[in-house]
């Protein structure tokens, strides 16, 4: 099968994220599977940054960080990610670094044969397809778009700055032989998309009424799509002074009937746990996206990590119920949103979904949504079926009929004090207290039964698993797949739904790898309190890059 | 059964017997008859302290939630329901301490909420640590040498960012004090009615000497008139003057634009978007 990785890399500002946009919606556009994947520094201009793109016929969306085609835009570029080149690889760049290098002088030919400077990317990009073998027309189309509102004369300067680039870089590799691809139009369309743009979309799909946030990468996309298309669908969008009053404000549009998130990163998240707990007290469905990125503290802003799994399962003072979910891909997201709505709507309870950097700002190719898979449920009261309200009437689930204010004469009352059925303060120690922790308890349990059990992916006659959740599900199906083409017996177990932790048949006499992007191995230690499971080893890596299945190999390999 | 009777609750009352928190109770009822409110359009916000606990004290919807945090809740249920009668019940400590990066920024958003500031100078729940407008030198639980931290003016800072109305009122005069609610209740947008509450166990001073401080607003007070509000507000007798000091000028509300495309229904009567506004979402991710 097909499966080349393009490299572009500069300063930011540089149009590194351009460049690889256009290469990425043109190669989708011609119907392959693409999975663009970036990592930069926390600056808004310098460093160096990269954006990888990887082709292949079929979704593979997973990471890798070898490069078949290396484009730096900079020798600082250059040297930074020249070690990342395969052997056999393209160098393609506006001057020689090294022998062999395919040079193509970018701003020359913008300069001198265009006219206009700031084409020079673009010449940049009609070599990157020239190296590539891509129809220049295709490119031609993607670009138009890109350039729609910019007038004809820009169009047109930009089409010929493609096609030089393009001419240029195809005769360079005809001289050398050494671009062995090409990219004929396929008959498939993939969507193209990020989980930043599929969470928001699974709220919206979900009902979600109300958002509110405060920004913090990489979170802040979600709120900032909800912004631009939130208010036309009839989504209220608030932009919070901090991230306590964000969850707390979203508590309170919840209570008021409404479906209501907010969405952070682990700082904010921290300071919204005091509200994670309110929403367990007063039985407030609410939901939380938490997009992780390397702590403690401030850590790299703008890096990925899965190190915040333990933070969220633990989130609030106190004992209540609370789900924790984590999806793989956009795909899952979306589900994942949908699900969490009604997990927190049946429930009454906050559930927190985990996203990170990578599954943020990644983009994934997805053949179908399969939107009917999960649709939103919402588990309202009658109030003409009750006689006199009581907010927190004692059932046997735990779960009590759910009223919101302003909708019917039964008043609606909600209490963060330890509270009687009707909401008002006690302290009564013999009775009353105990109903309400064995209520919340009772709803706990019922909860967990409704939690879905691991993915098993080639564990039936595997003699080793992988265990794994969140976005390395990708990665680590790679690693399995290339573990078992040299011969060992490997299978995934793979978590989505992480808390409570479902009933789940363990299979025996397995040996058990954690794999992570923590340094710590967080998945372990909950599975070791669930299930009583200890694991052989542990594959983790805690240095701010989403994991890949070279990295899986190398540490599974040095310990066997 | 009395107007006042129809927010009658059953819940057993807290505080201190003869805390002037029962004027502000008694005024609160009061005006929501007059206003010919039902406990059904009524929802209360609290946080914490002794002010907080108010909504259980009359009949009504009620949220009573974190420490400092009743603004930003109270927000999310006035955009989840405008058509609710949405009132913050808390006190100096919980509004201007805890939580008084909410208030500046609620005057900011402009809600159509009543924020009622129970102000007794004091942390009377947790036994009367200085609040953050306790006066300067008043020996307090944690300020054994007195205290030396200066105390905040929240009436003239919501004055200055033009707060729909700003009104303060005394706890021993519920009808003044009900005059007052009626106003803020009635205004749209933010207003802002602290209530000197003299705390009957922790505060140095009786309630009379309280009650010969008091001055009314002058009769010749334009409530337009910014400045003169803020100087009456900044003078050293403005502390203790009751009355409306400040109307602002009509704008916005918090959720205006909103409402002006999807009306003014609760959020919940919204059903989620047909499969088809996801799949356009979508569609926006593939290339052709």
């Amino acid at each position: 099968m097909m499966d080349c990785n393009i490299v572009i890399a500069g300063a930011a500002g540089e149009g590194v994220q351009t460049v690889g946009e256009v290469l990425a919606d043109t190669l989708s556009s011609l119907g392959y599977a693409v999975f663009a994947w970036q990592e930069y520094e926390s600056r808004v201009r310098g460093g160096q940054n990269s954006v990888a793109i990887r082709v292949s016929e079929a979704p593979v969306n997973a990471p890798v960080l070898e490069a078949d085609v290396l484009l730096p835009l900079n020798s600082g570029a250059y040297q930074k990610y020249v070690s990342r080149l395969n052997p056999g690889g393209v160098l393609l760049a506006a001057e020689g670094y090294r022998d062999p290098t395919l040079v193509v002088p970018f701003r020359e030919i913008a300069t001198e044969e265009v006219g206009l400077a700031i084409a020079a990317n673009t010449v940049a990009i009609g070599a990157l397809a020239g190296v590539l073998g891509i129809d220049p027309e295709a490119l031609e189309r993607v670009l138009d778009r890109h350039f729609q509102n910019k007038g004809p004369e820009l169009i047109e300067a930009n089409r010929r700055a493609a096609r030089l680039g393009h001419e240029r870089a195809a005769s360079a590799c005809r001289l050398a032989d050494a671009c062995p691809w090409s990219f004929p139009a396929r008959d498939q369309r993939y969507y193209l998309t990020a989980g930043t743009e599929a969470i928001p979309i699974g709220a919206v799909r979900a009902g979600c009424r109300f958002i509110a946030a405060y920004p913090m990468s990489p979170a802040t996309g979600v709120i900032k799509y909800l912004a631009k298309h939130g208010e036309q669908l009839g989504i209220f969008v608030d932009q919070a002074e901090d991230e306590i009053a964000a969850c707390n404000m979203a508590i309170g549009a919840s209570f008021a009937g409404s479906r209501a998130m907010t969405c952070t990163s682990g700082g904010g998240f921290a300071l919204m746990v005091e509200a994670i707990s309110l929403a367990g007290m007063t039985e407030t469905p609410l939901v939380v996206l938490l997009a992780q990125r390397p702590g403690p503290a401030t850590g790299l802003p703008t890096r990925t990590a899965q190190g915040d799994l333990l933070f969220a399962v633990h989130a609030g003072h106190g004992e209540f119920p609370k789900a924790v979910l984590a999806p793989s891909d956009p795909k899952e997201a979306l589900h994942a949103m949908v699900r969490a709505f009604n997990l927190a709507d049946r429930f009454q309870v906050p559930v927190i979904v985990l996203s990170d950097q990578f599954l943020s700002d990644a983009r994934f190719s997805v053949a179908d949504f399969e939107l009917d898979r999960t649709v939103p449920e919402s588990f309202p009261a009658d109030p003409a079926a009750v006689s006199r309200y009581q907010r927190y009437a004692l059932t046997p689930d735990g779960i009590s009929p759910r009223l919101y204010p302003g909708q019917s004469e039964h008043l609606v009352a909600a209490d963060s004090d330890e509270h009687d059925p009707d909401g008002h303060i006690t302290e009564d120690l013999a009775v009353m207290v105990p109903a309400m922790v064995a209520k919340r308890r009772r709803k706990g349990e019922a909860l967990q039964r409704a939690m879905r059990a691991p993915e098993a992916y080639r564990s039936e006659d595997a003699d080793e698993l992988f265990l794994s959740w969140g976005s390395t599900r990708g990665a680590v199906r790679e690693a399995v797949d290339g573990l078992r083409a040299e011969g060992r017996r490997l299978g995934m177990i793979h978590f989505s739904e992480l808390w409570p932790l479902p009933e789940f048949d363990w299979p025996t006499g397995k040996r058990l790898w954690n794999v992570e992007n923590n340094a710590g191995g967080q998945l372990s230690s909950l599975l070791a309190r669930r299930y009583r499971l200890s694991v052989h080893g542990s594959i983790l890596a805690g240095d701010g890059l989403p994991l890949t299945a070279r990295t899986i190999r190398r540490i599974y390999n040095e310990q066997n | 059964m009395s107007r006042t009777d129809r927010f009658h609750s059953d819940a057993e009352v807290q505080w201190c017997p003869g805390c002037p928190n029962f004027g502000i109770l008694t005024a609160l009822k009061k005006a929501l008859s007059e206003l010919n409110q039902s406990p059904r359009d009524l929802c209360l916000v609290s946080g914490i302290g002794q002010a907080a606990k108010l909504p259980h004290y009359l009949a009504c919807n009620f949220f009573n939630g974190l420490h400092g945090r009743a603004i930003p809740t109270a927000l999310g249920i006035q955009a989840a329901n405008p058509q609710l009668t949405t009132i913050v019940t808390t006190g100096e400590g919980d509004c201007y301490g805890e939580g008084g990066n909410h208030l500046l920024h609620a005057l900011r958003r402009n809600p159509d909420l009543t924020v009622l500031v129970h102000n007794n100078e004091i942390y009377a729940l947790t036994k009367g640590q200085a609040s953050p407008t306790t006066p300067v030198g008043e020996v307090r639980g944690l300020h054994p040498q007195g205290l030396d931290l200066t105390p905040l003016n929240f009436p003239a800072i919501a004055v200055l960012h033009d707060a729909a109305l700003v009104a303060r009122g005394f706890a021993a005069d519920p009808e003044q004090l009900k005059t007052l609610l009626v106003e803020a209740i009635t205004t749209p947008g933010l207003a802002l009615v602290e209530v000197i509450q003299p705390c009957i166990s922790w505060n140095p001073h009786p309630i009379a000497w309280y009650r010969e401080r008091i001055r009314p607003v002058p009769a010749d007070h334009d409530p337009a008139d910014k400045v003169a509000a803020l100087r009456l507000l900044d003078s050293p007798e403005g502390r203790y003057t009751v009355g409306l000091l400040y109307r602002g000028r009509p704008r916005p509300t918090y959720g205006d634009r909103f409402r002006s495309a999807h009306g003014r229904h609760p959020l919940a009567e919204l059903a989620p978007p047909p499969t088809a506004v996801v799949d356009q979402l979508l569609d926006a991710f593939k290339r052709s």
